[in-house]
């Protein structure tokens, strides 16, 4: 086997491209989802009418489906409604979807998990129930879920490869595209597991450490 | 219009079963591997020898790292180039499911097997019983029923990920479902079905985690 360096070297700077474009996505998502995912938990823990109803729809829908399901869906059967949406907003709009479902369980197992002595004691000092929520319940539940907020973080990250079936150049689509144009097929899947081992592995380990520092939470669930 | 669609719907019927049960063979065949694969790999894991854990570690790594799309493609392009072998797209989707899967079985295994208590094995071993002994008849059947809840997650992972395997040119139901609708251009019917079954596959299994979950604390 004999490998095309000079090929590989040349095409560093679109996989730097891409890999920037996934940490994009990949952030936008993560922080649309957790602003969300903590307007929907207000909705959940005042058992607000309706929007209550709502969010659980939601937050079921987005678990039980897969994503490529939801792009697909967004990208192909929304134009013929007439909605129009470019692959980047559809691949946005799509992660944030499944990612709102998951993180909005996450919180939730995480007030769930705040002991009621908390919350009883707030209301002993006469807070009211938002009062309660906003600096008794809210606080000490982001903490317990760190973990598993971590986890699903990642997992967030990894899904970005899926949205390579809606032509986004991140680095999958990268290297396929290279594939398909030049045939330089080990060359681009060596660079790809390179890549991917670069960006992914520091935050395999990095979330190995934070289960470990705090000793809950578990993947993707 | 509404008949047209209902019409369109049942006619179209016969192929996306024929893709779903296409789908519900990769996962049952990666389902099976990942709880053999995924048992032996937890109980590997709570074993202390240096070099398994190392291994393991490795292994655990590789697939918590990589996406799984990722490893569809590597399998897939890599597996004729670097060593040869050359697998059906079918072959090659429950070949991945199932490597990934292990690792996630494993991980809930790893927790189960830990999770009792420290005088079980010690009991275990003071009448003499060797590894295999003890967990064959100690440790795993305790362990088996903290399993249940957080594997039955991992199944329902593990459906959604088939979806993954049109990519890889597998026809299970989203390509039977890609290919009525180049035929018909219904693709809001299409994919609000295909979200149905889906939705009809996993959510059951949801409920009954979390059910099995709490009845088990």
């Amino acid at each position: 086997m004999k490998l095309d360096t000079a090929f590989m070297i040349d095409r560093i700077p679109d996989f730097i491209q891409a890999a920037l474009l996934t940490t994009e996505i990949a952030a936008i998502v993560i922080a649309a989802s957790l602003l969300l995912s903590s307007i929907y938990n207000v909705i959940l823990y005042h058992r607000l009418p309706v929007l209550h109803t709502l969010v659980r729809v939601h937050v079921e829908i987005a678990r039980n489906t897969p994503l490529l399901i939801q792009l697909f869906f967004l990208y192909f059967a929304l134009p013929s409604l007439g909605i129009k949406l470019s692959n980047y907003d559809t691949a946005i709009i799509a992660m944030t979807f499944l990612g709102t479902g998951y993180l909005t369980e996450v919180i939730r197992s995480g007030i769930d998990a705040v002991p009621p002595g908390q919350e009883e004691s707030g209301l002993a000092i006469g807070l009211s129930k938002a009062q309660l929520f906003r600096y008794i319940i809210f606080p000490q539940a982001l903490r317990i879920s760190t973990p598993a907020l971590f986890a699903n973080f990642i997992f967030l990250l990894k899904e970005t490869t899926v949205v390579s079936a809606i032509a986004i150049p991140e680095i999958l689509y990268t290297t396929t595209s290279y594939i398909a144009l030049y045939y330089k097929t080990y060359e681009m899947l060596i660079m790809m597991a390179a890549i991917y081992l670069l960006l992914f592995l520091p935050l395999s380990f990095l979330l190995s450490w934070v289960e470990r520092r705090y000793q809950h939470g578990t993947f993707g669930t | 219009m509404e008949l047209l669609g209902l019409e369109l719907l049942l006619q179209s019927m016969p192929q996306l079963v024929k893709g779903l049960i296409q789908t519900l063979m990769i996962a049952c065949y990666s389902i099976i591997f990942s709880t053999i694969g995924g048992i032996v790999f937890g109980a590997l894991q709570t074993i202390r020898l240096l070099w398994l854990n190392l291994l393991t570690r490795f292994y655990l790594e590789l697939f918590r790292s990589i996406p799984i799309l990722v490893w569809l493609f590597f399998v897939y392009f890599g597996l004729p180039l670097f060593f040869n072998v050359h697998l059906s797209s079918f072959a090659c989707a429950v070949l991945v499911l199932s490597l990934w899967g292990i690792t996630e079985i494993g991980e809930v295994a790893r927790g189960a097997f830990q999770s009792i208590a420290r005088g079980q094995s010690d009991a275990g071993r003071s009448i003499g019983l060797r590894t295999i002994q003890l967990y064959r008849y100690i440790l795993f059947p305790q362990a088996l029923r903290r399993m249940i809840p957080p594997s039955i997650n991992v199944y329902t992972r593990i459906i959604k990920t088939t979806s993954l395997t049109v990519l890889i040119g597998v026809t299970e139901v989203v390509k039977a479902g890609q290919q009525i609708i180049e035929r018909t251009g219904e693709a809001i019917l299409i994919y609000g079905c295909l979200f149905f079954f889906y939705f009809l596959l996993c959510y059951p299994l949801s409920v009954l985690s979390r059910k099995l979950e709490k009845s088990i604390i």
